[in-house]
């Protein structure tokens, strides 16, 4: 069984994604079960890291304000073990390779386990360095969820066939952040990436608007949102979750209208 | 097929680790179609006799090469040990090392069809060698300098402007040349189309760690033959500074086989080893993986990168090329610290003693070799890499001095 990939089966999947302990635990406990309660079909936690070489300014300052209420490793998983007392949403880490390297893969592997987290996004990974982690995330069914991009050419069919959980389909190149426009030929790739593999595909990195969400969900199988959701907790603090829920369920019903324009 | 895809999986991750696991790649997907570009090409070029007369011809009739072995007589005196060998880099159009490695990656930019070069700088003398190039080639350039370098470099800074390059003040996290560098690299993953990255030390994924000695190696060819015509015989001891280690990598190469030479890289050791505020990375960091790389980094307990400290702007960086973490395993080269005080001591005892005004960098080599040289015979010879010119530290060691003086 394969919970990640499950979550497409049947409907496009929603993926948000906040930072871990910004602003602080018990907001980001919060955010987690508003995004599950209101439409969320995987939720992202991302873990801090001093030097985000992949994320664009609203993460890095996300990452700070998560530093700032001493986040640590450990404090991920207890938010994890916290959220996991009212939702049961799959849930996966994004998180730079030298977290798990330092806390060593095996424990951080079977600690993902226990807590009942489907997988990692690992940005500075790619296909030629998997040998580092997945074995070990085998061993423990958790999903190493590879990013493929408009640059990756050559390189789909190699990564797709290899993949498990789902593809990190990254919208542009470039770092995470808001964005009006996207790498045009997303459908062709994802056209491409499926030749490969039936595991399914998420378009992530500056989406932000709901017709932006309907519009990729009709081409992948499921849409991931980061900054924006990061920039209403750097707006809203603790009054984040609401926030979030009523955003949530926005995008929610247009990832919903995309698989009624499919349907038709 | 499937047998085919593994096999080439399996020469990419060997061709690029040292030692047991250091090196490799370890970089987000965007980038590494274009790695796999760099890293073609490279394997080719290196190769190919008309790379290798355009790089020749660059490095001799542009960067002034080679560069001098020179024979320090008052230093060796004063010191009254070894026989004190400088490898005179500082003398290098523009002023250090770097210009080597700067020729060979923008000819092989040149190569790809790029025509624009982007780099990281931290003292500035990696930034203005890259400007220069991209002038003389006609490429365009972008520099990316943390904020604090820019104002600690600030006629680097002017320099590079005035070659035509344009500098960004990186204002993300500490503000130095790790966050540099973390500009550098989301830049180049924004376009890499027409832009390639010229890295400027011995670090990042493969194969940037091979390509900057291949192109840093001139040093120890040279330095090997020059000693050998004018001692007949090999160095006992090579000194060089390590930042990222490109300087050191370029003046260890020649020797790595000759087991007898004692290779010794010096790190900045800030203001103290235990003080915490250090950049001494193989003294006191653990292995992990950041900048596309497996090695040795400054960083806590969680994995988190540590800011690190250094006088020497060129040194102040969290981790170091992946061949030296290998050789500090291997025992092959010893590292050692020098602290900011013992730099700046030997910052002001080469300008007395030889009449040369190193980089504050290469005086951290210096002041190592005040230290070994008295306790070594008259008949062994060291040879020290004096990696760059210290007109760029004049202002900021006066200042460390307490001396007034206006720029």
């Amino acid at each position: 069984m394969n919970k990640l990939s499950d979550v497409f089966k049947d409907h496009k999947a929603f993926v948000p994604f906040v930072v871990a302990n910004d602003p602080d635990f018990d907001t980001t406990v919060q955010n987690i079960i508003a995004l599950a309660k209101n439409g969320a079909d995987i939720v992202e936690l991302g873990v801090p890291f001093s030097d985000p070489v992949a994320d664009g300014p609203v993460i890095q300052a996300a990452d700070l304000r998560a530093f700032k209420a001493n986040v640590q490793t450990r404090t991920i998983f207890e938010i994890v073990s916290a959220a996991r007392q009212e939702t049961d949403v799959p849930i996966v880490l994004l998180t730079y390779l030298n977290i798990p390297f330092k806390y060593g893969y095996d424990a951080f592997l079977k600690k993902c386990a226990d807590l009942d987290i489907g997988g990692l996004v690992i940005p500075d990974l790619p296909y030629e360095s998997r040998d580092e982690i997945v074995p070990t995330a085998t061993k423990y069914d958790v999903d190493i969820v590879p990013l493929i991009s408009p640059t990756s050419g050559g390189r789909i069919e190699k990564i797709a066939r290899d993949a498990t959980g789902f593809i990190y389909v990254v919208s542009s190149v470039g770092i995470t952040g808001e964005r009006d426009d996207f790498y045009h030929g997303l459908a062709e790739l994802v056209k491409t990436i499926r030749q490969y593999t039936h595991v399914p595909t998420a378009i992530g990195f500056g989406v932000h608007t709901p017709e932006q969400a309907q519009k990729l969900a009709e081409i992948a199988d499921g849409v991931i949102i980061g900054s924006a959701i990061v920039n209403i907790v750097a707006t809203e603090k603790q009054d984040a979750p609401a926030a979030i829920a009523s955003f949530t369920k926005g995008i929610r019903q247009s990832i919903d209208a995309a698989q009624q324009v499919i349907l038709k | 097929m499937k047998t085919l895809l593994n096999e080439e999986q399996i020469d990419t991750q060997q061709a690029g680790r040292y030692g047991n696991d250091f090196g490799g790649q370890y970089i987000p997907e965007i980038l590494m179609s274009e790695l796999e570009k760099v890293n073609q090409s490279f394997q080719t070029l290196k190769d190919d006799p008309t790379f290798k007369m355009e790089l020749q011809d660059l490095l001799i009739n542009y960067a002034n090469r080679p560069s001098l072995l020179y024979y320090a007589k008052n230093m060796t005196a004063d010191l009254g040990g070894a026989k004190i060998y400088l490898k005179r880099e500082d003398l290098n159009h523009t002023g250090a090392h770097k210009i080597n490695n700067v020729i060979g990656q923008a000819l092989l930019a040149k190569h790809l069809g790029k025509q624009r070069l982007i780099a990281e700088t931290g003292a500035g003398q990696h930034g203005v060698a890259t400007a220069t190039i991209a002038a003389l080639l006609g490429m365009s350039c972008e520099i990316f300098m943390g904020k604090e370098d820019t104002e600690r470099q600030k006629l680097n800074v002017y320099r590079m402007e005035l070659l035509g390059a344009k500098v960004h003040a990186v204002t993300s996290g500490s503000k130095v040349l790790k966050d540099a560098v973390n500009a550098a690299l989301q830049e180049w993953a924004s376009r890499s189309d027409d832009t390639f990255y010229v890295l400027g030390s011995a670090v990042g994924p493969a194969p940037f760690p091979e390509m900057v000695k291949y192109f840093q190696s001139v040093i120890s060819q040279e330095s090997k033959q020059q000693l050998q015509n004018e001692e007949n015989q090999l160095p006992d001891m090579v000194v060089a500074c390590v930042g990222g280690g490109s300087n050191a990598i370029g003046s260890f190469a020649n020797y790595l086989d000759d087991t007898n030479v004692k290779l010794v890289g010096v790190e900045a050791a800030g203001k103290g080893i235990d003080t915490g505020q250090t950049a001494a990375t193989i003294e006191r960091g653990s292995v992990g993986v950041f900048h596309g790389m497996k090695s040795l980094f400054m960083q806590n307990s969680d994995g988190q990168i540590d800011p690190v400290y250094s006088i020497s702007a060129g040194l102040d960086y969290p981790g170091v090329g992946p061949e030296h973490a290998a050789l500090a395993e291997a025992k092959r080269a010893e590292y050692v610290g020098i602290t900011d005080d013992e730099a700046v001591q030997a910052f002001e005892y080469i300008a007395k003693q030889e009449g040369i005004v190193a980089a504050i960098e290469s005086c951290h080599a210096i002041a190592y070799v005040e230290k070994v040289a008295p306790t070594m015979s008259k008949d062994q010879i060291i040879v020290c890499t004096l990696s760059g010119r210290g007109d760029k530290d004049v202002a900021s060691i006066a200042k460390y001095k307490g001396v007034n003086v206006d720029e």
